[in-house]
């Protein structure tokens, strides 16, 4: 509330009061088309005999799922593919952004490149792929991959490898007994390794004596876990896979769908990011770069410690928007078979059930909170990366 | 509370859609702005399938023809909505269309919670699969561990999930969003097996490059009654639309045709034949129309023989044989109740 400015005002000529006013009246009125619509929907559903509810979620859902990282059936519920569908759309948009940004990392280096031709080609790359339509390049991945790829009774063989049209296969780990040891040695050798990190921070600030802390970590957690694999026996067994009448079966499989649906949102993706990655190291100034070396710093550190740093500021927030783009991009997996939210929930299973309102409901929910947590990460990492005043 | 939670979250985004979609008289609509709207498949050939002029042509298409010869006495009086496989509901249930036309399936659960009704059956189909010849595949019960293609949102994602579990069969489902994809990722090898209606495998057979080198297994293994279906709650508009096709059934065991369905009306003395095709008393006015209705529909569209043989019959590219579509009194199930 505003303070009481002059006593002989009337009410509706006090500012506060009329900003109070306007308030009440807007709300009143969100309110009431909000609950026009809700009656209306209710009573036309009801009209026209369409169940509503989501006790559909509970029902044996009857169909299958190419590929789902969870235990699901044909008997499993619809609410249970709806779940495999969100850690499908999950996985492709994480596995999509790590990639996506690895590749815009590069790509941006190599436009600013000093070589000519490295240069040009990231320019080649980067207007090519920024200037074509996402969906078909899905195809495009598809069915290239799809093309080149020689039928399974041809399969190309590495050993245990299998590669053809329907996929990678490669040998399956299976864990044995005392696999326990292995995962406890890992997490030992990885606890080691923070120790390590933070004991050289500490004697770098107050010796100033360097030590290469990260690689050393590296090497510890590696060599660390292979010493246990080994002292408990090797505990784990590959299932190989093996041809058969149609395919090849057993082990494990990388199908063209994932495949195809990755390499588009990535090298897509990371053609914007390259763009965003190059706008953010040229706004860096030049002057930097030149005090850095004046101070001794090789060029390697001066990127990691000076430049990179300040350009992180320039990139992450337009990089915000390209990763949310990329997790909302990857519904379009649905045109090629990748069995991902949209397709098993606003596809397949408001076919079958007919609940459109709230299938479509749970996809925009998903994918808000998909979105939401993208960007609350995101603004973490920016702050945390953001200019400190003192 | 969960599924209130639900409702709140989702009103506002359809609500909008849904409430033009009320049920009113189809009929007053239909006359006021002058067509049928028609949803289709985006191309079946011999179903609904459009040619480089964009004109629609198929046993689906004449359905709503027929619906638009007994209101307007004019089969060109549609419009086409073409509609993937999980569009076409919706589609009818906003009221975007008036009778959707599209090979689909009457099951029990699209009769009872879409609020949809199935007006009668204008294809008896079942599904089957086709494989490459090369494979030296004779029957399904071969197909264990075998890749299958199949369209999104279809009761042939079902029944093949339902065949390979019955059999205890393993496979692998690659399904994808529309049908012309489907077809394409079976071309390029992807998938061993392609499945839908056997109808659909024989018109999509016809589009591959070597239709020969592709054969289609003998086992059905599903009922398919195929035909138009209308929005729930106008009885009107389903009585028009069913009794479309029951005028065309009936006019084939009369032996009318379009050919002869202008000298029939003038010279037969035959009271049945009199009373469907207007030259005696007014049937229409029953449905809300003229009393030509029927003749309308014999002349513009012909008999349901005239339309099989005209869209899927041996002498088209889809070439299928009468079987079970044929009527009653030649061995099939095609009995249309009488005129009177």
């Amino acid at each position: 509330m505003s303070e009481k400015t002059t006593t002989n005002t009337s009410f509706l000529n006090d500012a506060g009061n009329r900003a109070m006013l306007f308030q009440a009246v807007l709300l009143i009125a969100v309110v009431a088309v909000g609950y026009y619509l809700f009656h209306n929907l209710q009573a036309n559903l009801e009209n026209q005999g369409i169940s509503t509810g989501f006790a559909f979620l509970n029902e044996p859902a009857g169909f299958p799922i190419l590929i789902h990282l969870i235990e699901y059936t044909e008997a499993n519920t619809y609410g249970r593919a709806f779940v495999v569908a969100l850690i499908n759309t999950t996985l492709i948009s994480l596995m999509g952004i790590i990639l996506a940004t690895i590749i815009g990392v590069i790509m941006g280096l190599a436009r600013l490149s000093n070589n000519w031709l490295v240069a040009r080609l990231a320019t080649v790359y980067i207007e090519t792929l920024r200037n074509i339509p996402l969906l078909l390049q899905m195809f495009f991945w598809y069915f290239a991959v799809l093309a080149t790829l020689p039928h399974p009774r041809d399969s190309l063989i590495f050993g245990n490898f299998f590669l053809n049209k329907r996929g990678i296969y490669s040998p399956e780990p299976i864990a044995q007994d005392g696999f326990g040891i292995v995962i406890f040695g890992f997490l030992a050798c990885v606890m080691a390794a923070i120790a390590l990190i933070v004991w050289a921070k500490k004697r770098q600030k107050q010796t100033g004596v360097w030590f290469p802390a990260y690689w050393t970590s590296l090497a510890i957690i590696i060599v660390g876990t292979v010493v246990f694999y080994f002292l408990a026996g090797s505990p784990v067994e590959f299932d190989a896979p093996t041809k058969s009448r149609f395919n090849v079966t057993g082990g494990m499989v990388l199908v063209p769908e994932f495949v195809a649906v990755l390499v588009a949102l990535s090298t897509y993706t990371g053609a914007f990011i390259a763009e965003i990655v190059r706008a953010g190291i040229l706004s860096v100034n030049w002057g930097q770069t030149e005090a850095s070396r004046s101070l001794g710093l090789p060029d390697g550190l001066t990127q990691r410690l000076i430049v990179l740093p300040q350009a992180l500021r320039v990139i992450i927030p337009p990089l915000t928007s390209q990763y949310l783009n990329l997790a909302k991009n990857s519904s379009l997996g649905a045109a090629i078979a990748y069995p991902e939210l949209v397709a098993v929930v606003m596809g397949t299973t408001l076919n079958q059930t007919g609940q459109a309102i709230e299938t479509i409901g749970l996809c925009m929910l998903v994918y808000g909170s998909l979105s939401l947590s993208i960007s609350v990460f995101m603004n973490w990492y920016n702050k945390k990366m953001s200019l400190i005043e003192r | 509370m969960k599924s209130n939670v639900g409702k709140i979250l989702t009103t506002a985004a359809v609500a909008a859609t849904i409430s033009t979609g009320a049920a009113a008289a189809t009929l007053d609509d239909v006359k006021a702005k002058g067509f049928v709207q028609c949803g289709v498949s985006q191309g079946v050939p011999g179903f609904s399938n459009a040619d480089d002029a964009g004109n629609w042509t198929g046993i689906d298409v004449d359905a709503c023809r027929a619906t638009a010869a007994a209101i307007f006495g004019d089969a060109q009086k549609v419009k086409f909505t073409p509609l993937s496989a999980k569009e076409r509901f919706t589609a009818l249930q906003s009221g975007e269309i008036d009778v959707l036309s599209r090979n689909t399936t009457w099951t029990y659960t699209r009769d009872t919670s879409l609020g949809l009704d199935f007006t009668t059956t204008n294809f008896y189909d079942g599904q089957g699969f086709m494989v490459r010849k090369d494979l030296g595949v004779s029957s399904a019960m071969e197909l264990d561990g075998a890749t299958v293609c199949t369209e999104q949102g279809t009761t042939t994602e079902l029944n093949m999930a339902d065949f390979f579990r019955k059999h205890q069969l393993s496979y692998v489902p690659v399904i994808v969003q529309k049908a012309d994809e489907a077809l394409a990722a079976y071309a390029s090898g992807r998938c061993d097996v392609f499945t839908t209606d056997k109808s659909g495998l024989a018109a999509h057979r016809s589009k591959l490059s070597d239709p020969a080198a592709h054969v289609i297994l003998p086992e059905t293994i599903s009922k398919e009654p195929l035909g138009p279906v209308v929005r729930h709650g106008d009885n009107q508009w389903k009585d028009i639309v069913t009794w479309a096709l029951f005028v065309q059934i009936n006019a084939e065991e009369m032996g009318i045709s379009s050919k002869n369905v202008a000298k029939i009306k003038s010279e037969s003395t035959d009271p049945g034949i009199r009373r469907l095709l207007g030259a005696e008393g007014n049937m229409g006015e029953a449905l809300g129309l003229n009393a030509d209705w029927a003749y309308n529909i014999i002349a513009e569209v012909g008999n349901y023989g005239e339309v099989f043989e005209r869209n899927v019959g041996p002498n088209t590219p889809v070439g299928l044989p009468r079987g079970v579509n044929n009527l009653w009194t030649e061995g099939g199930v095609l009995y249309a109740p009488p005129v009177r």
